[in-house]
């Protein structure tokens, strides 16, 4: 089930930057199967009841790759999937980074190292009145470049914020060049676990090992937990796996086609 | 200020369940009645603005009204970008509290300068300004504000403990507060902040502005300019007093607000900081005559 809507969240979001001229298609690919099982089964949410109090709390930090988002919520049934079209037209509430305005969608992100302090707070409201929900955090690897995550995770640890997940989409790419040659971030394991957090390092693109991963976090541990998902940039394209221009390259229409036809033959 | 502030916090959060207060690691002896009797609405966020300007706004999404506190521009420039987005584009109910405004630090450098904060937050529109003149001005804003929660940035200047209102004043932004009233002369001084202590020292002290009405503006935004022509029309002669520079400032806010009416525009003035003394280091007393806003002590 998870692959299924994973692939479908790809082949939607390749339609929304296709028809809307848009860019980072590598960085939705990437995430689409992290999306996929917290869509399929990890989140605790109701798509009929958007704004339901005790549901789980999910936000994108790297907003640029909203298409994944607002697929995902089409599928899910929080918006219909009659208005992904309008994804990046005028007026439109499926803006171009990740908007609040849609059903679903707790905090409107597009500039990095937003999504965690953001996130902090709200972990810091749930643990403080005693609520069970969780909030998950999907960023991006690049964006550990800003120093406000690094804030706010020694906040996070300094709080023993165990219902925080952060999830990094470990592609390794970034806008311009890899990470490594950008702004070495590694060794990410030792420095988020040097910050108080509980590690873990899961294959960003193995639906079991995601699902599993996710389910099994204590929630007694009194640290927060970052997850590291090794992933590719463009996963499920293999014109665009690993390639710097489709951070901001659109396809044509063939490579539409063609993209389209491989995850379905997937 | 800071004491009116966190005296009327208290009594707020007494009767509000959901006020809550982060601090910048700063507010030695003055939080501490806040944080001894609400614990667990009390957060020292430590020298991270950004994470505390971040962090306010998430508690704010789940219904905390979220006071941050910080010197000067440590609270507001530092994590501009978090009030932009995070705060005002989110409509949020948090309080941007920064204390020093105008050069109540003067002698501690340019770097605890507040005086282009103004200019920042007036540029965001859901942001209203809060710039109290006195303690009861502290008190009446703390009150308006928890009363409508909304996006906004309370400045605590550094004023002498006169109190310019006998009672804690009623506020409704955008509306001018008479603090002297001459009917028999049609000018008027017209402040925000801690500049309203300076406007009485020209009123009392100087030839051209002697016995000139006094007002207070301590709530406004973009939102209250529509407000200003009628209120301006009133008067013969506006001039507008304020510890900042006048780019961006409060004077250049009432111009603004005049535009497209000559006939008013003629009738206003401003008066602001001069930006030499960006460059400069002293008391309060002095910068404030060096750059032009007190005629004498």
């Amino acid at each position: 089930m998870y692959i299924e809507l994973a692939n479908q969240i790809r082949i939607h979001s390749l339609q929304m930057v296709y028809s809307a001229k848009a860019s980072h298609i590598g960085s939705a690919l990437s995430i689409a199967d992290i999306l996929g099982c917290l869509y399929g089964g990890v989140l605790n949410i109701d798509p009929q009841k958007p704004e339901w109090l005790e549901r789980d709390r999910f936000i994108l930090s790297k907003g640029h790759a909203c298409v994944a988002v607002y697929a995902s919520l089409a599928l899910c049934g929080f918006i219909d999937l009659s208005i992904l079209k309008y994804y990046g037209q005028d007026n439109s509430m499926l803006s171009n980074h990740v908007s609040h305005n849609v059903p679903g969608v707790e905090f409107s992100t597009g500039s990095l190292g937003h999504g965690l302090p953001f996130g902090v707070g709200k972990a810091l409201f749930a643990k403080k009145t005693g609520k069970k929900w969780k909030t998950y955090v999907l960023m991006s690897d690049g964006e550990f470049g800003e120093g406000s995550n690094w804030e706010a995770m020694l906040f996070a640890a300094h709080h023993s914020l165990d219902n925080l997940i952060a999830i990094v989409d470990y592609n390794k790419l970034q806008s311009l060049n890899t990470v490594e040659k950008t702004l070495n971030i590694e060794p990410l394991y030792d420095k988020f676990s040097a910050f108080g957090f509980n590690v873990i390092e899961v294959d960003g693109h193995d639906n079991v090992a995601l699902k599993n991963t996710f389910l099994s976090i204590p929630s007694d541990i009194n640290k927060p937990t970052i997850v590291i998902a090794h992933t590719i940039k463009g996963k499920g394209v293999s014109f665009m796996e690993n390639k710097v221009e489709w951070h901001y390259k659109s396809p044509n229409q063939h490579e539409l086609a063609s993209a389209i036809s491989e995850i379905m033959g997937a | 200020m800071r004491n009116a502030f966190i005296e009327e916090l208290v009594e707020q959060a007494t009767k509000h369940e959901n006020i809550a207060l982060i601090v910048g690691d700063l507010g030695y002896s003055v939080v501490e009645p806040f944080a001894n009797q609400f614990p667990d609405r009390f957060f020292n966020a430590g020298v991270a603005e950004q994470n505390m300007t971040g962090l306010a706004a998430g508690l704010a999404s789940e219904g905390y009204h979220v006071f941050t506190y910080s010197i000067a521009n440590f609270s507001t420039f530092r994590c501009a970008e978090q009030i932009r987005n995070d705060v005002d584009y989110h409509n949020l109910a948090v309080t941007v509290v920064s204390i020093g405004g105008g050069l109540a630090y003067g002698a501690l450098g340019y770097s605890h300068h507040a005086v282009q904060d103004y200019s920042l937050i007036r540029c965001m529109p859901n942001m209203l300004i809060a710039s109290p003149g006195d303690s009861q001005e502290v008190k009446a804003c703390i009150r308006f504000l928890i009363d409508n929660p909304q996006p906004s940035y309370l400045r605590l200047g550094k004023t002498s403990k006169l109190n310019f209102h006998k009672d804690i004043p009623k506020l409704s932004p955008g509306k001018w507060l008479s603090i002297v009233n001459n009917k028999e002369i049609t000018d008027t001084i017209l402040s925000t902040g801690g500049a309203l202590e300076i406007a009485i020292n020209w009123r009392n002290k100087s030839t051209e502005f002697l016995n000139w009405n006094i007002h207070s503006m301590p709530l406004w935004s973009m939102k209250e300019k529509p407000l200003q022509p009628l209120q301006v029309a009133n008067f013969s002669n506006v001039l507008t007093i304020e510890d900042h520079l006048q780019d961006g400032g409060f004077g250049s806010w009432m111009m603004e607000s005049l535009i497209g009416r000559k006939e008013l525009i003629d009738r206003l003035n401003t008066k602001a900081l001069d930006p030499s003394i960006c460059k400069l280091t002293g008391s309060q007393n002095t910068l404030n005559t060096l750059g032009g806003l007190r005629l004498f002590d």
